[in-house]
């Protein structure tokens, strides 16, 4: 299942660190975060559910950038 | 400017101005140092906190953590000589922080304007209830609803117009800048802007399989697909930063251990300060921020003039264009057949027409559709009867009672009927009327009338190849080639052929130069998907061509090859500089650095400047209007 995220992060590096940690979560099966249009395609593995995987993501993504949001 | 920039935005300003105070107050030893260290931790301690983070999370060297170092190191310096000079460490975190906020305010303003520039999403539709509009959520209008269109508003879901007539303006959709006329029973696109008149149309999609929507998922999806340069950068950034740590660690020990050893003066201070000098430089942003800008600002100002780009990927590999294959029909020829002449008629033009016409009407190949239309009268089909139709050599039927065969040579001969042979390049369609010869019509495929000059810009713009594919018979086929000044074609091909020929070229060019296959996009996915680069032309309202294609060109000006092709070079130019100029400035500060004759206001700038300056010169991707 794949799903769209809006999310707030300032900087570009932010970004693809926010992408890296995203792609390493479990339950994730592959991940896009668009800086430009401030998005994330997360596409998760099947039988998990999204609401619990992006607790995770978002969890992994504060520990890179601490300033980020996701808008769940 | 978002909450987060006023607030920095007011920390700036206070601290800016506490600083300028404290050096006109008379205060000394500890209070003094207190007061200063209070300026410090106004400006600085959002970035002192990311460090601490970074820290605890086993993510040290990142920029957080270079700015501390740099300017801890600096108070601690000022402790250390007994200067009392803590105002380099505070302004090196204001300047620090007063580039950090240009940078974020010009990165969020050129992403606002591109995005806004994108948008082309409607809010709303009008729906007619009672006598009154009512404006309602697009994605609750179900399929087959009216729904009113006024004057400025844009078109919100695809539809047929059941009443009015207006100008619409389809210029976000195509760059087109031409009103286009539409009157009821048009089929209308949604993201079409409505200038004249108020129209009812009836929609024929959901709001979320509409035009709009397919075009702008494609455009917010394109800049997820990333390009070389931009994984190239990122990967650069992630051993950039930890090699600068440990080259400014070398930097701050090695000199200053080797004086011990020769026995001179270590000069410590001197050392650790060009190793914070270099810290301060090393910050990637400048890099990381103002490649993905540029594609996305190319990207925009492409969709702008009809060109949907699906990813930074393709803007690389479309720049590199060398070789560029057409399918002919649909691309170089408008794929509507024309009857182009009437020869060796035994009775008037008008009347085999009218035979023809009646005939054929039962048909709907794009052949007897051109019949119809040169006949140009409604078609009573009455008049005809015993329609036989004789695969692949044509019909025979009865119009008003007399017996009229239509189609090829073969179906001559299987008459008897003598037939003259026809020196013009085309499809001809022999006829005989009551068992003897009639005449013959040539119908051709017409050429676009901007063909020719596409050809030649294709030239200019830099491609070394062009060839035509097609199904259509060689005289034909070359015929249009030269006309247009095609290098290559190859005719009387089969779909599958196509590919195969495509195949042949791939592996004849060099690797470095790309190919680049145009079509309509109708059947020819196949091939599209096989070249390195896929065109689909005239878009508008064809889903296939869309999933198939890399580059959507909107409307079917084969002009738009050339411009994508040059917007592509722009934009590509533009990253090139970006990534040259940025690791140049910084090269070479860091080099005066290690020399020892970089400052700390020469690495801000090398930092944030160079930034702001590559940032400016992304967002001249967009221009591309004069292209």
């Amino acid at each position: 299942m794949k799903k769209t995220y809006k999310i707030e992060v300032d900087c570009a590096n932010c970004a693809n660190l926010m992408e890296e940690a995203t792609r390493k979560t479990p339950g994730v099966a592959a991940a896009t975060v668009n800086f430009m249009t401030q998005k994330m395609n997360v596409e998760f593995e099947e039988d998990r559910d999204p609401k619990e995987v992006m607790k995770t993501v978002l969890k992994a993504c504060k520990k890179v950038e601490p300033d980020c949001e996701i808008e769940l | 400017m978002n909450k987060k920039q006023k607030k920095m935005l007011t920390r700036i300003i206070v601290s800016s101005a506490a600083l300028v105070i404290l050096n006109f107050l008379p205060v000394t030893g500890l209070l003094r140092m207190a007061l200063y260290l209070a300026v410090y931790l106004i400006i600085g301690y959002d970035i002192l906190r990311k460090a601490g983070k970074g820290i605890i999370n086993g993510r040290v060297c990142d920029e957080n953590f270079l700015m501390t170092v740099a300017t801890v190191g600096a108070i601690a310096l000022a402790v250390y000589t007994g200067s009392g000079d803590y105002n380099e460490a505070i302004a090196v975190m204001l300047f620090y922080q007063i580039g950090e906020f240009f940078q974020s305010y010009a990165v969020g303003k050129s992403r606002r304007n591109i995005s806004a520039l994108m948008d082309i999403r409607p809010d709303y539709a009008n729906i007619e209830r009672d006598g009154k509009l009512e404006q309602v959520d697009p994605d609750e209008v179900a399929v087959g609803s009216i729904i009113v269109v006024q004057p400025g508003e844009k078109v919100p879901i695809d539809g047929i117009i059941t009443e009015g007539s207006s100008d619409l303006n389809t210029s976000a959709l195509t760059g087109e800048s031409l009103p286009r006329e539409a009157h009821g029973g048009d089929e209308v696109i949604s993201g079409c802007i409505n200038m004249t008149g108020v129209l009812k149309i009836r929609t024929t999609q959901e709001f979320g399989e509409s035009t709009v929507s397919k075009i702008l998922e494609l455009v917010e999806e394109s800049s997820s697909r990333k390009s070389r340069s931009e994984n190239f950068i990122s990967r650069f950034a992630r051993v950039y930063t930890p090699s600068v740590c440990i080259a400014a660690l070398l930097l701050a020990l090695l000199p200053p251990l080797g004086n011990l050893l020769l026995g001179r003066v270590p000069g410590w201070e001197n050392w650790i300060y060009s190793a914070l000098t270099f810290l301060v430089i090393s910050c990637p942003c400048a890099l990381v921020v103002s490649v993905p800008l540029s594609f996305f600002a190319g990207i925009g100002g492409a969709s702008k003039e009809g060109i949907l780009i699906k990813g930074s990927n393709y803007m690389e590999i479309l720049s590199q264009a060398k070789v560029v294959v057409f399918d002919k029909t649909g691309t170089l020829t408008q794929g509507v057949f024309e009857v182009s002449g009437i020869h060796h008629n035994e009775m008037e033009d008008a009347r085999l027409l009218e035979y023809a016409a009646l005939a054929e009407c039962s048909s709907s190949h794009p052949i007897s559709k051109s019949l119809q239309r040169a006949y140009g009268q409604e078609i009573d089909r009455s008049r005809v009867t015993d329609i036989r139709e004789i695969s692949g050599e044509g019909l025979i039927a009865k119009v008003d009672g007399t017996e009229v065969a239509i189609g090829n040579g073969k179906l001559m001969k299987r008459q008897d009927v003598a037939y003259a042979d026809c020196h013009s390049v085309g499809t001809i369609l022999h006829m005989a009327v009551d068992g003897s010869y009639a005449g013959h019509i040539v119908i051709s495929d017409i050429e676009k009338p901007g063909a020719g000059a596409a050809i030649a810009a294709l030239k200019k713009a830099g491609v070394s190849k062009t060839v035509m594919l097609t199904g259509d018979a060689k005289a034909v086929a070359d015929k249009v080639a030269a006309d247009l000044g095609v290098d290559e074609v190859h005719s009387e091909l089969l779909p599958g052929d196509k590919v195969e020929q495509v195949e042949k070229l791939l592996a004849e060019k060099s690797p470095k130069a790309k190919l680049v296959f145009v079509g309509d996009g109708i059947n020819d996915a196949p091939v599209l998907g096989r070249a390195d680069i896929g065109i689909a032309m005239g878009a508008m309202g064809s889903d296939a061509a869309i999933e198939a294609a890399d580059v959507v060109l909107m409307d079917d000006d084969p002009m738009k090859i050339a411009k994508g092709i040059k917007i592509s070079r722009k934009c590509l130019s533009i990253v090139y500089q970006n990534i040259v100029f940025a690791l140049a400035v910084k090269f070479v500060c860091l080099l005066l650095g290690v020399i020892g004759y970089a400052n700390m206001w020469l690495a801000i700038f090398a930092d944030v400047g160079v930034t702001v300056i590559a940032v400016l010169n992304a967002i001249r991707a967009l221009r591309v209007r004069k292209l």
